[in-house]
């Protein structure tokens, strides 16, 4: 919302500075976003064109001398050289000297030389000033203009223009005098009475309004004035609505966009001439179609409204009016509309037909039904100053008239809502100054909302009337009262989880990423998504369009981008959700991660100690039990089966799984069709934890550890080789040693693994180290051997395998 | 010179140019083993008699523990030259780059980081950390945040929408704000209410300071008595311990969101003379920081409580916004762009933990 501060002052007596006003005006809630105080306009002086001589090196271009006043060159001519045809000595016009920035061309003069020829300055015509597109010549004002004194005052154009950033709810605030209302109540100064008297009509209005649907439109005023005479509006009403933006078309329409502004009260003129029958407010008829004023045709639904006559439909209700009837400079006489509409059927309507107008913008906040026939009033009053004329006397359909909504106030609702201190009478004292009734003394008063403040629902809203009058600056902060405890831990389970696992990967050398939770419908796909319910409606961009499934796609194609770069050798995780459908269970927590090149834990790329191999299922293995340790998953319980979904290298990649339904996480090489459909290229390896799919831990009476029992005697390892099929998984071979013995032996370690000939073809060699830990006394050679043999059976019956001689 | 004399002089020399381990083994052999020349001069003491053997005894074993002395001292001799020719032979350049350790490698986002940065401020305040699903309905993302049907607020919002599922509702939508999860805390539990609530929320926008994506932090205290002053209160403390500054200098200024009545803005004091800098608690501009109110009465109601007998007050700040403006990083969209380069810069070390007793940054 846009206005000047001379228009402000039409509704609003104040000796507050400009200054005074836009800090007022932040503080009550209508936030300046803008004030131009026309600054850039100061430089330009009258100045008359003393005489005027043909370019000696170009014909059309002109040597002018120009006085510009005592203020300019010490009072002497100054000499300028300038193209415009209407250049002629006695022009008196708006100069510009060296160093003045001109807008309209973006440049900061200075002293040239235009074909040999100095130019100390610029005539400038209207688009140089950004007054208008005038552009034929320079500006060319009466003779009695004062030479040497500022352009912008003498035009009337350093009136500073306000900008608000009107907050929806305020309707009331999208009109110049509803702002002067707010500054008054606020004691910036007086609101200037704006009571519209009636304007005496001489008979009927001869088209009639016939309302067919009243639950869109709650009321419809119209009135006639003949033999008019339409033109371009006065200097000051187009200057008006140029300095807020606007474009001058003819009176009329200048009228109506006048009172919008000034009043919040959109209006619609038709020239009568062009309406064929009565009006009548129905909604659109399927496949209608109605030729706006934008010269645009618009498609219609029964959902919108239109006003129709015999001819069909014309204008769309409350948004646009219709071509077909629209006003123009042979128009004699006019129909002035005044009407009300449903506010949610006009926002709906204007968004159905991405229509955005001044008028829409006001429905569908909601206008003052008070307000409607005084706003007619108010332009059959400018018509008749501006274009003359005989009005009719002014035809009403379908208004039931304003009832105020009563709010029971409780006054100390200031005081507990905001902690303000206010007395009621100071609180009923804005109210009242801001149109509210307030009836009675009490402790809860009965407060009358004006017609204006749609907004205005209960008790909550008066609190925010008062303070933001009363000043929130004056809101003394207050702690918040303590608990008189230490706080407790703060974070769920999954919090905690996710924190761990995020500082854990980040410890293994990994770069946490964010990327985006929507991504192409194709990569989706390839990772089990791509359900329709998961596919946005409106995505910003077709490869941002279906809800993640997993993390790696991300990932893959951020790694990859990283490559592009010239950084290969990239690990990046995220800790970030899923999905699965669209409801909150089925938003999952994951953490997931990949590495590129050589971007192993221990180290990367060339080094003169040894190079980095690159990555692979085993990096990405490390990775997801690392995560799954610092989730506090039971990591001795999870067990490792070979291969993963099928985005993985089916021989090189691993499912983690804790018991036989639970899968806690997948991880390995990717497989090459993978890769290509992501454009990326490797060695990639990667894995995924699924974080929420960790048992929550049982709650624990204490902290404290279970017992240490420490065993006086030795440890003693033992070292055996086994042949086996080469299909054998070695976690099968170091279960069933491990099993040979769960009291002795405490752990069980694969140092070597070999296939030769010396092992027989499709056979592998698998050597391990078993620690043994006595516990009760020392073992002796007997004990040693029996316990070998055990190993050794177990391992042949679990897996075929024999001791390797 | 007597024979004695003549024995320890061989042997000394022996011993003295003894170059090795080996060769001291078969000097002392030579004179102390079994028939070594000093053990066979012992052997005759036991047939001398009394008087020679007062002589003779102390001059051989005064022959023995020299030689013995001698010995030793050569061996250890031997040892160090040993030592030196090693150490000599070891030496290596060690101004050869070592292997950086992982965790100096790796990196926490900024997102993370101020994430647990604000959890540090609150958990002091007495406040719990909340979340909830990225993809909602339109009840909890608007309808029960007072949101009316329709109502051109609605449109403030640049949603994202799923199809429409024909189950007659309107469709699911990506969360445009954090709070929903006001409704959800108040369905799950009873005043008094403490929450905070980071996530990640969506609306469809994308420039320099916008991006599709980007993350919120909702706070939501609901008690008998929190009320605006409580309110400032609290997020002028945040702010104060967020930005890690002594003062800071916030205006409050109504503005409205459907969810809050009375709403307001919060701009923040700063200094932005320098490129790339923000300094708060000082300088002439006011930038807004967050939007704030007490929670409308209606919100309560669709909560489930009785906005007679509970009142207090919520928030909304970007997290990728105060990481921006603490941290200096230009470009909101960078930060899902997973670019090493940048997140080697602006991320933070992973054992970079933040406390209130240690400093939230380091």
């Amino acid at each position: 919302m846009k206005f000047t501060l001379s228009w402000l002052k039409d509704h609003l007596e104040t000796d507050a500075s400009l200054d005074e006003i836009v800090d007022r005006l932040t503080m009550i809630g209508l936030e300046v976003e803008a004030v131009d105080d026309k600054a850039a306009l100061k430089p330009f002086v009258i100045a008359r064109v003393l005489t005027a001589q043909k370019h000696p090196e170009a014909d059309r271009l002109q040597v002018l001398t120009v006085d510009a006043g005592p203020n300019v060159n010490g009072g002497r001519p100054v000499q300028v050289v300038c193209g415009a045809p209407n250049a002629r000595a006695g022009l008196i016009g708006a100069f510009a000297t060296p160093g003045t920035y001109v807008p309209g061309i973006d440049v900061t003069l200075s002293v040239g030389k235009i074909r040999g020829v100095e130019s100390h300055g610029m005539m400038c015509s209207e688009r140089e000033l950004q007054l208008s597109d005038e552009h034929t010549g320079i500006i060319d004002l009466p003779a009695d203009a004062p030479v040497g004194t500022p352009f912008a005052a003498y035009a009337h154009l350093d009136d500073p223009v306000i900008e608000i950033n009107l907050t929806p709810n305020r309707p009331d605030a999208a009109s110049v005098y509803g702002i002067a209302r707010d500054l008054a109540a606020a004691g910036l100064g007086r609101l200037v009475n704006g009571h519209v008297g009636a304007v005496p009509g001489t008979g009927e209005t001869p088209v009639k309004v016939v309302i067919e649907a009243p639950e869109l439109c709650p009321g419809f005023a119209l009135r006639l004035v003949r033999g008019v005479k339409n033109g371009p509006s006065p200097k000051w009403l187009q200057q008006r609505l140029i300095a807020i933006g606007q474009r001058p078309i003819n009176a009329l329409v200048d009228i109506t966009n006048y009172v919008t502004f000034d009043r919040g009260r959109p209006l619609h003129v038709y020239d009568a001439k062009k309406v064929a029958g009565d009006l009548v407010v129905r909604r659109a008829r399927d496949g209608e179609t109605v030729l706006a004023l934008n010269e645009r045709e618009y498609a219609l639904t029964p959902d919108m409204c239109v006003i129709a006559d015999a001819n069909g439909a014309d204008s769309i209700a409350g948004v646009m009016g219709g071509e077909r009837t629209g006003s123009d400079e042979g128009t004699t006489d006019v129909l002035i509309e005044s009407a009300l509409w449903e506010p949610l059927n006009i926002a709906r309507t204007g968004r159905t037909l991405g229509i955005v107008t001044d008028a829409r913008y006001r429905f569908e906040r909601g206008v003052d039904p008070e307000f409607m026939v005084p706003g007619l009033e108010l332009a059959t009053k400018l018509v008749l100053e501006l274009c003359g004329g005989e009005p009719t006397r002014i035809e009403v359909a379908g208004y039931a008239g304003y009832t105020p909504r009563i709010v029971a106030f409780p006054v100390a609702e200031v005081k507990r809502l905001t902690g303000l201190d206010v007395p009621a009478q100071t609180s009923l004292d804005i109210l009242s100054r801001l149109g509210f009734t307030p009836k009675g003394s009490g402790a809860t008063v009965d407060v009358a909302v004006p017609s204006w403040r749609p907004d205005v629902e209960g008790k909550a809203d008066l609190v925010e009337e008062v303070m933001r009058i009363h000043g929130v600056e004056k809101i003394a902060p207050q702690p918040l009262p303590s608990f008189g405890a230490v706080n407790g831990r703060i974070l769920t389970t999954l919090q905690v989880r996710t924190r761990n696992a995020k500082r854990a990967l980040a410890v293994r050398g990994m770069m946490e990423a964010v990327t985006w939770s929507f991504i192409p419908e194709a990569h989706a796909k390839l990772f089990g998504g791509g359900q329709p319910e998961l596919k946005l409606a409106n995505p910003i961009a077709a490869d941002m369009s279906d809800m993640r499934p997993s993390l790696l796609p991300g990932l893959i194609a951020a790694a990859q981008r990283n490559a592009d770069r010239g950084f290969s050798d990239v690990a990046l995780f995220e800790v970030s959700g899923t999905y699965e459908g669209d409801t909150p269970e089925a938003q999952r927590r994951v953490a997931a991660g990949v590495r590129r090149g050589t971007a192993r834990a221990d180290g990367q790329g060339r080094h003169w100690a040894g190079n980095a191999a690159a990555v692979g299922v085993f990096d990405a293995k490390a990775d997801a039990l690392a995560a799954l340790e610092a989730c506090g998953a039971p990591v001795d319980k999870l067990t490792i089966e070979a291969g993963g979904p099928a985005w993985y290298h089916p021989g090189r990649s691993g499912t983690i799984r804790l018991g036989p339904k639970a899968v806690l996480g997948t991880f390995g090489e990717f497989h090459p069709k993978t890769l290509e459909a992501l454009d990326a290229s490797g060695p990639l390896c990667g894995f995924e934890v699924f974080v929420d799919a960790i048992p929550e831990p049982k709650a624990k009476p204490t902290r404290t550890k279970p017992r240490l029992d420490l065993s006086p005697f030795q440890q003693v390892k033992r070292d055996f080789a086994f042949v086996v099929d080469r299909a054998v998984e070695a976690g099968a071979l170091t279960r069933a040693a491990a099993a040979a013995d769960r009291k002795l032996i405490t752990g069980v370690r694969v140092f070597d693994v070999f296939e030769g000939a010396s092992v027989g073809s499709g056979n592998k060699s698998i050597a391990i180290e078993v620690a043994i830990q006595p516990v009760e006394r020392t073992l002796t050679d007997e004990d040693f051997e029996a316990l070998a043999t055990r190993i050794v059976d177990n391992v042949a019956k679990q897996t075929g395998g024999t001791l390797r001689s | 010179m007597s024979e004695l004399d003549t024995l320890e002089k061989t042997l000394m020399a022996e011993i003295a140019s003894a170059g090795d381990e080996a060769a001291i083994e078969a000097v002392r052999v030579s004179a102390l083993g079994k028939k070594g020349s000093i053990s066979e001069r012992l052997k005759t003491l036991g047939a001398m008699s009394p008087e020679e053997r007062q002589t003779a005894g102390p001059a051989i074993n005064g022959l023995k523990n020299r030689v013995t002395e001698a010995l030793t001292a050569r061996r250890a001799e031997l040892r160090d030259v040993a030592i030196q020719a090693r150490l000599a032979a070891e030496r290596l350049d060690v101004t050869l780059p070592v292997r950086q350790a992982p965790a100096e490698r790796g990196r926490i986002h900024p997102i993370s980081q101020v994430t647990d940065e604000i959890a540090a401020i609150f958990g002091d305040l007495g406040f719990s950390i909340a979340e909830g699903p990225d993809i909602e309905t339109d009840h909890y993302n608007f309808t029960a945040l007072n949101f009316p049907e329709g109502h051109p607020a609605r449109e403030m919002h640049d949603t994202f929408f799923f199809n429409p599922k024909g189950d007659g509702l309107p469709p699911r939508l990506l969360r445009t704000h954090t709070s929903p999860v006001q409704i959800r805390t108040m369905e799950a539990q009873k005043p008094p209410i403490r929450i905070v609530i980071p996530g990640k929320t969506y609306r469809q926008d994308s420039d320099a300071t916008h991006s599709p994506m980007f993350h919120q932090l909702e706070g939501l205290v609901i008690d008998r008595t929190a009320n605006v002053a409580n309110m400032k209160w609290v997020l002028s403390e945040f702010c104060k311990a967020f930005f890690e500054v002594p003062n800071v200098n916030m205006r409050f200024r109504p503005s409205f969101f459907p969810f809050t009545g009375p709403g307001l803005e919060v701009d923040i004091q700063c200094d932005r003379s320098r490129p790339g800098e923000v300094r708060f608690g000082e300088g002439s501009d006011w930038m807004e920081i967050l939007g704030c109110g007490m929670v409308h009465p209606n919100v309560l109601r669709f909560g489930g409580l009785d906005p007679d007998e509970y009142q207090g007050f919520a928030w909304g700040m970007g997290i990728d916004r105060i990481a921006m403006l603490k941290y200096g990083m230009p470009d909101l969209r960078a930060f899902f762009d997973a670019d090493v380069r940048w997140l080697s810069h602006y991320g933070f070390r992973p054992l970079d933990l933040p406390t209130l007793f240690g400093g939230l940054s380091s």
